[in-house]
């Protein structure tokens, strides 16, 4: 169905291709997961399929690229709709109406598609994709989930032999992710189409490949069947990473594999306890009291109370639009908040103060900040001037912005522009920006989204040493994997209430939709992620 | 008890009774209450248009207040809650302000006062030199000077609310989608426009809240910086994002025409222009000719819907559900079309009625016609479907608010 016929792309500038000399053929009906680490052209793979590249990105293609038999070298992307679907990450950038059903119609119209034919199959996929009840809302109002669904309905019209998925979960909270998911593997099943899909979050998907194409990140690119595949790559989910700890043959991709080839671990696991995290906490960094926030009618925080140690990680997590942001901007001082109060500090030194009624230098070293998009926070040319500002904003503070940036990611040329950087460098730019002024609290917004597996671990070791500091840390995600590893409390919060409050294991192994995929493979036993096993198994060696 | 029994009998037979002619009487009830539904938005256009036409061939202050009524209750009769639903109180107070400066200027740039104006007051003159001998500043306020005044401005407004009418009431959406093909990119590029601008909105509400985070807050150009780089930088994204998306789905796709077909199609649209152009002028100066008015306008305008039309074969693309066209739509539009007629042929028997003046003072008469006609005009706010219930959009507006935090 589709071949890449020795194919090379590179960008203009660039040092190296990005794919080097790739030959590949995808099989119809195929389920097919690309994985590789941030930069290894994962994008630049998916795009050439259509003809993105190098028809609208730029760029030299050498080889060939041919869909159904039709090369990408005469067909530029728009001709090759009939035949190649293509969904991106952020669904609402890619809408071109504000109704669902116009949009499920629009690529349609410009295939010039009879109407009574359009009429059809609009309804088939809102049947299809159970959009039915939603056919004629706003595109704006609808959940994170219920957008990506329609965005692959609008696309599925056209009737389409690929579909090609640049992360389209990366964005959504556990249970809309499976939602799509399911989705997706009704289409592969029940019509035959040939998927192919890049995600950061292997643990999704890894189960419902058929097979997979590794990017090495030198411009090589190796396929084969997952289980094959998963034995080599440089990304792996947990349960591919317990079975590779473990030598376990064949390697399990599913946690029902993983569950059947654990026996004999758990059995060997049952009388050591499982590693539980230095109680750190020291005194209350931050309290907040009923806290409410409101938007016109919606309420976002329902009188929220919390309080929040020093030396303390905390993850709060929730579907999307329960309340996690607004929370966090209330903390800050610098969002909404109608009702309630916020103390910070408070240590002796100083007293406790609330951080909406100090200017925002004076808010910023009690609580900061790493907002969803951290670009926001970005104005200046280069990386160098961002941080000599920050240095300027920030009178306090001993190591400047430069040698804390260093710390979270050596190696960042200082004239780099800050758009140029990659998704993890930017939010270590950022961060190095927001820890300048040495917050007390720091507050982070969903900071996984688009942080390969290297990155998030990277992350984590950051957020210990902030802890280990003294600063208290709270990280809003919906990433479950990135939580038993980071967090050792949990705050759940649905509809502007916290509806769960507690350690780590407590709460997210209880959870099904929230236990992290070693806490099922191991359970009852309490283990969260595979560096505990390892260290566990260690301590049992010795 | 009895009593009751015996009522409720009454009921019931009367009930029966009643049955025949409610049959009788089912299909004029469902052409009084038809299925809701969107009327075509060509025919709105098309009623206010003609409303346009009649209002300006007067006035009749009388006449321009009936018809201001009768935008008023078509406006209020069908429109929907959608956000350009709310269009019409904006004109209104556009209307108002276009009378404001009208009686303003004419007060300031008065002009000679007759011996049997009504003097309202005096404002300070300012001696002007001689070669300003045709212009006067200052000086006496007439009533009947204001009077005029208002009343022409009272036309123009009236005018601008057929506009917002209009507005209110066709989904400008499916106004687009109805654009001949040839224009049919122009109708995209505006949609797109929609799209992006309350996002544009959002992503500055969401940088100035982050620009707090910072503290490096400056007023001024500086700050304004701060703000536009990060903004403007998102929107470019977003455009790539959106012309990524859009190519793939393909956008763009074109039939093979020849390049003999793009300049039949460029040379039609030209001389067409001309035309229009030459037309209009023609129309409007009185000295010139005959042949360059009329003639030269629908010899314009012929000339450019061949060139629309030879350009929309290149355009392959089809229409889902498209508005359909029936019996309300002809209703809506010919009712507008009635009051135009009427008013353009009365023009010429009615003058003193339909363009009063009030110097000597006297109360305006009502002629019988154009008011009829006027009326008539009113005609669409029944025959019109009414609207479907649409969904709330109240949450795009309170998206708008939380930003990123919803």
């Amino acid at each position: 169905m589709i071949e890449f016929d020795r194919v090379t792309v590179t960008y203009p500038d660039a040092p190296a291709p990005v794919l080097r000399n790739v030959t590949l053929h995808i099989d119809e009906g195929e389920m097919c997961l690309v994985v590789g680490c941030t930069g290894a052209g994962k994008s630049t793979l998916l795009g050439a399929i259509n003809g993105l590249v190098p028809h609208f990105t730029g760029g030299t293609l050498a080889g060939e690229v041919r869909v159904n038999g039709r090369s990408t070298r005469e067909n530029p992307p728009r001709e090759l709709a009939d035949l190649v679907g293509v969904v991106g990450q952020d669904p609402l950038s890619g809408f071109v109406t504000d109704i669902v059903e116009d949009e499920l119609a629009y690529t349609m119209e410009q295939l010039g598609i009879a109407p009574a034919v359009m009429r059809k199959r609009v309804e088939e996929t809102l049947d299809l994709l159970g959009l039915a009840e939603l056919r004629r809302r706003p595109l704006h109002d609808l959940s994170g989930g219920q957008q990506q669904r329609v965005a692959i309905g609008s696309v599925l019209t056209a009737h389409p032999r690929v579909l090609v998925l640049d992360e389209p979960t990366s964005a959504l909270d556990p249970t809309a992710a499976e939602e799509v998911l399911a989705a997706l593997t009704r289409l592969v099943h029940d019509l035959g189409i040939t998927v192919v899909l890049a995600e950061h979050r292997l643990e999704r998907v890894v189960q419902y490949a058929d097979r997979v194409i590794h990017l090495a990140g030198d411009g090589t690119v190796a396929d084969g069947s997952p289980a094959d595949m998963f034995a080599i790559t440089s990304v792996a989910p947990p349960v591919v990473e317990l079975g590779r700890l473990m030598e376990w043959t064949p390697l399990p991709l599913s946690v029902r594999d993983a569950r059947r080839s654990a026996g004999g671990l758990r059995d060997a696991l049952a009388d050591v306890p499982a590693p539980r995290r230095p109680d750190s906490a020291g005194e209350i960094a931050l309290r907040g009291r009923g806290i409410v926030v409101r938007y016109g009618e919606v309420l976002a925080v329902r009188g929220i109370s919390c309080d929040i140690r020093a030396g303390e990680v905390v993850a709060l997590m929730g579907r999307n639009g329960s309340g996690k942001s607004s929370l966090l901007w209330a903390l800050q001082g610098s969002g909404r908040r109608q009702a309630g109060s916020v103390n910070v500090g408070g240590d002796g030194t100083t007293a406790a103060a609330d951080p909406k009624q100090l200017s925002p230098g004076a808010a910023r070293r009690l609580v900061g900040l790493v907002p969803q998009t951290p670009a926001d926070l970005l104005y200046l040319d280069t990386v160098d001037a961002e941080l000599a500002q920050a240095d300027r904003e920030s009178q306090a503070g001993r190591a400047t912005a430069r040698q804390l940036l260093d710390r979270l990611a050596p190696g960042i040329a200082g004239e780099t522009h800050p758009r140029d950087l990659s998704e993890g460098q930017r939010l270590a730019l950022v961060l190095a920006i927001q820890l300048r002024a040495e917050p007390r609290v720091v507050l982070l917004d969903e900071p996984t989204r688009g942080l390969d597996y290297r990155a998030k671990h990277a992350l984590i070791t950051v957020i210990d040493e902030l802890a280990n500091r003294g600063h208290a840390v709270v990280i809003a995600t919906h990433d479950v994997e990135f939580v038993a590893a980071a967090a050792e409390r949990v705050v759940v919060i649905a509809d502007g209430e916290i509806v769960a409050d507690g350690a780590t294991r407590d709460v997210i192994v209880a959870s099904p939709a929230f236990a992290p995929q070693v806490a099922k493979i191991l359970a009852p036993l309490e283990y969260l992620t595979v560096a505990q096993v390892s260290a566990a198994l260690d301590r049992q060696a010795s | 008890m009895l009593l009751q029994r015996d009522a409720a009998a009454d009921g019931r037979s009367a009930f029966r009774a009643a049955q025949p002619v409610a049959r009788a009487l089912h299909p004029v009830a469902r052409a009084l209450h038809p299925v809701a539904r969107a009327l075509h938005p060509v025919a709105w256009w098309a009623w206010a248009i003609g409303l346009a036409v009649a209002i300006s061939q007067t006035d009749n202050p009388l006449l321009l207040l009936i018809a201001l009524a009768v935008i008023g209750y078509v406006v209020t009769a069908r429109r929907t809650d959608a956000p350009w639903a709310r269009a019409l109180k904006y004109y209104l107070f556009l209307a108002l302000s276009v009378i404001v400066i009208r009686v303003v200027f004419r007060s300031v740039f008065g002009g000679a006062v007759g011996g049997a104006d009504h003097v309202l007051f005096r404002l300070p003159q300012i001696p002007l030199p001689h070669w300003a001998a045709n212009v006067q500043l200052g000086g006496p306020v007439s009533l009947e000077t204001t009077m005029n005044a208002a009343a022409d401005g009272m036309r123009l407004g009236v005018l601008l609310c057929c506009i917002g009418a209009a507005n209110a009431l066709a989904n400008p959406r499916r106004a687009l989608r109805v654009l001949p093909g040839a224009l049919y990119e122009l109708g995209v590029a505006v949609i797109v426009c929609m799209s992006v601008a309350p996002q544009l909105v959002e992503s500055g509400i969401r940088v100035r809240r982050a620009r707090r985070l910072r503290a490096g807050h400056r007023r001024g150009l500086r700050g304004f910086r701060t703000i536009a780089v990060p903004v403007v930088e998102d929107a470019f994204d977003r455009s790539l994002r959106l012309a990524a998306a859009m190519d793939s789905r393909g956008y763009g796709r074109t039939a093979s025409t020849g390049s003999a077909n793009r300049r039949l199609t460029a040379g039609l649209l030209l001389s067409g222009m001309a035309g229009l152009t030459a037309g209009v002028y023609g129309l409007l100066d009185t000295t010139t000719p005959r042949l360059l008015g009329m003639p030269t306008l629908i010899a314009g305008a012929s000339l450019c819907c061949a060139g629309l039309g030879v350009g929309s074969r290149r355009v392959t693309t089809t229409r889902y559900r498209p508005d359909p066209w029936e019996l309300p739509e002809w209703i809506v539009a010919g009712s507008g079309a009635v009051a135009a007629a009427v008013l353009l042929l009365a023009a010429g028997h009615h003058v003193a009625a339909l363009t009063p003046s009030f110097s000597p003072l006297h109360w305006p008469s009502l002629p019988l016609l154009p008011t009829l006609a006027i009326v008539v005009a009113a005609v669409a706010g029944v025959a019109a479907p009414p609207p479907p219930a649409t969904e709330p959009l109240a949450a795009v507006g309170s998206r708008i608010a939380t930003g990123a935090a919803a």
